[in-house]
């Protein structure tokens, strides 16, 4: 979805448009846009309203809008030790709404229609398999080497089947285990939280227009509003509590949702601090039904990040570059930021005559502020998914004055409500 | 390694084989060159908005300079020359060191679409063979050459009547010694030591001057600021520099 993102944006842009773009995938494409599910799908992602913006650029967001998409204008956050509730809007940033969820396979179709369109200039190469990529030497190892290709030489990429390619840009944003970047031989690092993220569609009883997050003992659960009046559950938990609600039956697991959202105590009013505005009160988030369609689903957390995001020739995007656990939705929000960022550094070089692939233009129009925006997002997660993982008395109590703090103070609150809505 | 000695008035050998020892390292990223790599977009923007100014071009675009034939002297690796060329221009670049056309010519032939002549040439020998363009470039050469005001008409000779001289030096003033020599060449290794000679550094009073002297009129003028902790140029307005 990033990689369509990123081919979208450059068909976009006219001094951009006219790069010559192939994009690989192994998987055939998803089905053309066509009419949604009643029910919509797992795998869906929280945009941010920056993220929408370069959706709207890439020309796609009439295709994700709602009704496809669903709007949330509320955030409320709570924790299940009983004290701490922080509510934020999108008021408090100056926006519209705080962001819209989307089911990632209607992001990826609606980005493809883009890139289908006569004069996208953008050719659709699958099921293709990369089996060999050749950058250019560093200049230090040529000078060692003597000779070799020269250090402007172009990329080259050997297909399955024999077809060879030549480029000045090789761009990777397939995903946290990223082929482009094994072959490009750049070291990640990173490490599992012996967790697992379980995702599940669910029916609330009433209309909901509000992200709900509760911290548990064993991880945050969120519900998100997605289209058609349905709703969205991301939950963290054990491996082993993971396992038991995908076994359970859509009853027994929308039983599971309602005690874990609505089960007690009620977060308490903290007298030590100044009592929040009305608007910022502790709500009871609706209890949810049963939806038809697939049960629940997880997968591992983890976090994996690379080193170096270019070398010369070379550029990861997304997952590939910085694979974050999905506590906050934030990896596809990434993702898209990264997307924009190579997009208009190419149309910088392309302006001041430079190589799209130059290491020294992607350094520095690239990679170093994406490193430091994903650094800060990378390790505020990890904080986050720290702080609120062991149960003990001491850390919850501080957590929930931490939460209370944070919702009887404007500024601060709007700081960080602005900092999650990439605004 | 060693460079021949190029004939030619404005040239001095000694700054030819200064540059013919390091040609290699034209395109190390992190190498000797590696300010000057910082600084090419700021100055082909520079070079760009004046020539499309001059020949009624829109700059806002792709290949902005497509047909303009364009000369750049003591082109070195060929950084400023194959930049020029992505952006449409039919660059001619020329180099009194051998050594940094070779790299030149063997750097451009790694991009097929990439299409710019190299000349182991002085000013002067293109002078002599009746060569003219539509604009002429000499970007931090003026500081190297021996007779400034020679060079100038050089330059001035090798661009069609009606044509352009881009020319962009460091500029001899306190604070170009301090930025260019005491702060670029010891305290941050900007260019390689001993490629600057401060009694060639030109300040832009005398630019003007030797432009006058060659028949040139002055168009603009425009200086680049170097941040030596970000490492990046940019643009300003104070010709105290570059």
């Amino acid at each position: 979805m990033v990689g369509a993102a990123f081919a979208a944006l450059l068909a976009a842009n006219p001094l951009t448009a006219a790069l010559r773009v192939l994009m690989l995938d192994r998987a055939p494409p998803p089905e053309a846009l066509g009419p949604l599910p009643p029910v919509p799908g797992l795998r869906v992602s929280t945009l941010t309203p920056a993220s929408v913006r370069l959706i709207e650029r890439a020309g796609a967001w009439r295709d994700v809008a709602p009704p496809h998409s669903a709007a949330f204008k509320t955030m409320q956050v709570w924790d299940s030790s009983g004290s701490g509730c922080v509510r934020y809007s999108a008021a408090e940033a100056g926006e519209p709404v705080m962001g819209h969820v989307a089911e990632n396979d209607l992001l990826q179709a609606a980005l493809l229609r883009q890139l289908r369109q006569p004069g996208a200039g953008v050719e659709l190469l699958w099921p293709a398999q990369l089996e060999g990529l050749h950058l250019p030497k560093p200049f230090s190892e040529l000078q060692r080497d003597g000779g070799g290709a020269a250090p402007g030489a172009l990329a080259e990429l050997g297909l399955s089947g024999g077809r060879r390619l030549r480029a000045r840009l090789v761009v990777g944003a397939d995903g946290p285990r990223s082929h482009v970047r094994q072959l490009a031989d750049l070291r990640t690092f990173g490490w599992a939280y012996g967790q697992r993220g379980l995702v599940a569609t669910v029916r609330p009883e009433v209309a909901n227009t509000c992200a709900w997050q509760r911290f548990l003992p064993h991880g945050p659960l969120a519900l998100l509003p997605v289209r058609n009046g349905y709703a969205n559950i991301v939950w963290t938990t054990t491996p082993r509590h993971a396992a038991e609600l995908e076994a359970a039956s859509p009853e027994a697991f929308a039983d599971a949702v309602n005690e874990a959202l609505q089960g007690a105590p009620t977060p308490a009013r903290n007298f030590f601090l100044p009592a929040a505005a009305a608007e910022s009160e502790f709500r009871r988030p609706p209890l949810v039904r049963p939806a038809s369609g697939r049960g629940p689903k997880s997968f591992p957390l983890a976090l994996r990040a690379s080193g170096r995001y270019v070398r010369s020739r070379l550029a990861l995007i997304g997952d590939a570059a910085h694979a974050v656990h999905p506590l906050a939705g934030q990896g596809v929000n990434l993702g898209l930021a990264d997307a924009g960022a190579l997009a208009d550094a190419l149309a910088y070089a392309v302006t001041t005559g430079q190589d799209v692939g130059d290491e020294g233009m992607l350094e520095g129009a690239y990679e170093a502020p994406r490193q430091a925006a994903n650094g800060a997002m990378l390790a505020a997660l990890d904080g986050l998914k720290r702080v609120f993982e062991p149960q003990s008395g001491l850390l919850s109590g501080l957590r929930g004055l931490g939460l209370d703090a944070l919702n009887a103070v404007p500024g601060a609150k709007q700081r960080i409500v602005r900092y999650a809505m990439g605004v | 390694m060693l460079s021949r000695s190029a004939a030619g008035p404005s040239i001095v050998d000694r700054e030819v084989t200064k540059f013919g020892d390091v040609a290699a390292e034209w395109w190390d990223p992190r190498g000797s060159f590696k300010p000057l790599h910082a600084l090419n977009p700021v100055r082909v923007a520079f070079i760009r908005d004046a020539l499309c100014e001059g020949f009624g071009r829109e700059a806002a675009r792709v290949a902005p300079l497509a047909g303009l034939s364009i000369l750049d002297v003591g082109c070195g690796g060929g950084i400023l020359a194959e930049a020029l060329a992505r952006l449409g221009a039919n660059v001619t670049g020329a180099d009194a060191s051998a050594d940094s056309i070779a790299v030149a010519r063997a750097h451009a032939a790694g991009d097929p679409s990439l299409h710019v002549t190299y000349r182991d040439a002085t000013a002067e020998q293109l002078v002599a063979e009746g060569a003219q363009y539509d604009a002429v470039v000499a970007s931090e050469v003026i500081e190297h050459v021996a007779d400034a005001a020679a060079f100038m008409r050089a330059l001035g000779a090798l661009a069609w009547p009606g044509g352009m001289v881009a020319v962009s030096t460091l500029a001899r003033t306190p604070r170009s010694y301090a930025l260019a020599i005491i702060g670029a060449e010891y305290i941050i290794s900007l260019v390689p030591r001993g490629t600057h000679d401060w009694s060639r550094f030109i300040n832009p009073e005398e630019l003007t001057m030797l432009g006058n002297e060659a028949g040139l009129a002055l168009d603009r003028m425009a200086g680049m600021s170097y941040n030596p902790l970000t490492g990046r140029w940019r643009r300003s307005d104070d010709t105290g520099t570059d």
